[in-house]
């Protein structure tokens, strides 16, 4: 890839990351008060959002793969019971990471 | 007649001396949101210079393309954007499918960005995931302005991130230990992210329908696609369970509490 290959690759990279952060609201502003419908999906998107991001996170897994998706699941379960417990959120980054880590660079 | 120029005059003094107050105790409201970001982003930020460095990228790269993209997971995909052969229509729809679910996020924000003049270009700007989760969901102490509030929120976060990229693209020369398995980081990020909005609602019926949709989806549609669909179906199912899930959200005169 050359140099200005490089510099439209990042220019449509900021596209695509800005249209949909600014179509909400060039749709929506000047227009009087929001409709309740979409008054209602942003008290909702929030969660559900969230737990969408997980399974983004995960798509490559391959369950009938080699490790067949222990090392993720280990992990996820290290930091849920780390933030269950200690309830710090970075701890519990922190912890289930390197657990990940350690997990794929010696066991699996 | 000095009596009420003077007092004419304290009040266009006052006005700036208010204005600069209100930035100050604005920006002291929002540095403790941002502390556990600081750590995260500059951690973050750093596994991404790494990565680009790994890739044989001069640091310069991370570093403007953290100030100018400010997506997370959109620019670790695109270190293999970088190396891949040069595809602009795959590259823009891969962007946006990758950073479609912001629209979820203008969504949620429309009313809060409401009237805050200039500084609502840059708050849409610099709305990732996490400065997105904390305008949504801190709470505003009195005598700080919520539009300076979100700003200083975006702009810190935005600045720590550009931070750890550019140190991560500097330091990726030096340090010696094996990063593999450093991107699950992100995965833990959400995690967490989702406990604790799990345990902030009432109802679990919208975290169910992300989770369940998305993974539904990803089956169907498989890791490359199943993004978009999983969003329409999100959608789908939030209108078709409107009456229960609303239920469990407050009366809009109880919001901001």
């Amino acid at each position: 890839m050359t140099f200005s290959q490089q510099v439209v690759t990042i220019a449509l990279c900021i596209l695509g990351t800005m249209l949909p952060r600014f179509l909400p609201f060039l749709i929506f502003w000047g227009k009087g008060p929001v409709p309740p419908f979409v008054h209602y999906l942003g008290q909702a998107l929030p969660a559900a959002i969230f737990g969408m991001l997980i399974i983004y996170c995960l798509r490559n897994v391959d369950l009938m793969g080699q490790s067949h998706g222990l090392p993720e699941a280990i992990a996820i379960i290290v930091t849920a019971v780390l933030h269950r417990w200690k309830g710090q959120m970075l701890l519990s980054i922190a912890g289930g990471t390197i657990c990940y880590m350690a997990l794929v660079q010696t066991v699996f | 007649m000095f009596l009420f120029y003077d007092e004419q005059k304290t009040k266009r003094n006052g006005g700036i001396w208010l204005s600069s107050g209100i930035r100050r105790r604005s920006l002291a409201a929002a540095f403790p949101y941002t502390i556990p970001i600081m750590a995260g982003f500059l951690f973050l930020g750093m596994a991404y210079g790494i990565t680009m460095h790994a890739a044989g990228f001069s640091f310069l790269y991370p570093t403007i393309m953290a100030m100018v993209i400010f997506g997370g997971s959109l620019e670790f995909v695109a270190v293999s954007m970088l190396l891949s052969p040069f595809a602009p229509l795959t590259t823009f729809l891969a962007a946006l499918m990758i950073q479609a679910r912001h629209l979820f996020y203008g969504l949620s924000m429309l009313e809060k960005f409401q009237g805050l003049g200039w500084k609502k270009w840059y708050l849409i700007f610099g709305m990732c995931d996490e400065t997105y989760s904390i305008n949504c969901t801190a709470y505003i102490p009195a005598g700080a302005d919520r539009g300076w509030f979100y700003f200083f929120v975006t702009l810190l976060n935005h600045l720590y991130w550009i931070c750890g990229a550019m140190m991560g693209g500097l330091l990726g020369r030096v340090l010696p230990f094996d990063t593999e398995g450093l991107d699950f980081v992100m995965t833990a990020m959400f995690v967490v992210i989702f406990l604790e909005q799990w345990k902030k609602e009432k109802s679990h019926i919208t975290a169910g329908i992300g989770l369940g949709a998305a993974l539904v989806c990803r089956i169907l549609f498989g890791a490359v696609q199943f993004l978009i669909p999983a969003m329409g179906l999100i959608l789908l199912l939030l209108t078709m369970f409107r009456k229960p899930v609303a239920q469990a959200f407050p009366k809009e005169e109880e919001e901001g509490q």
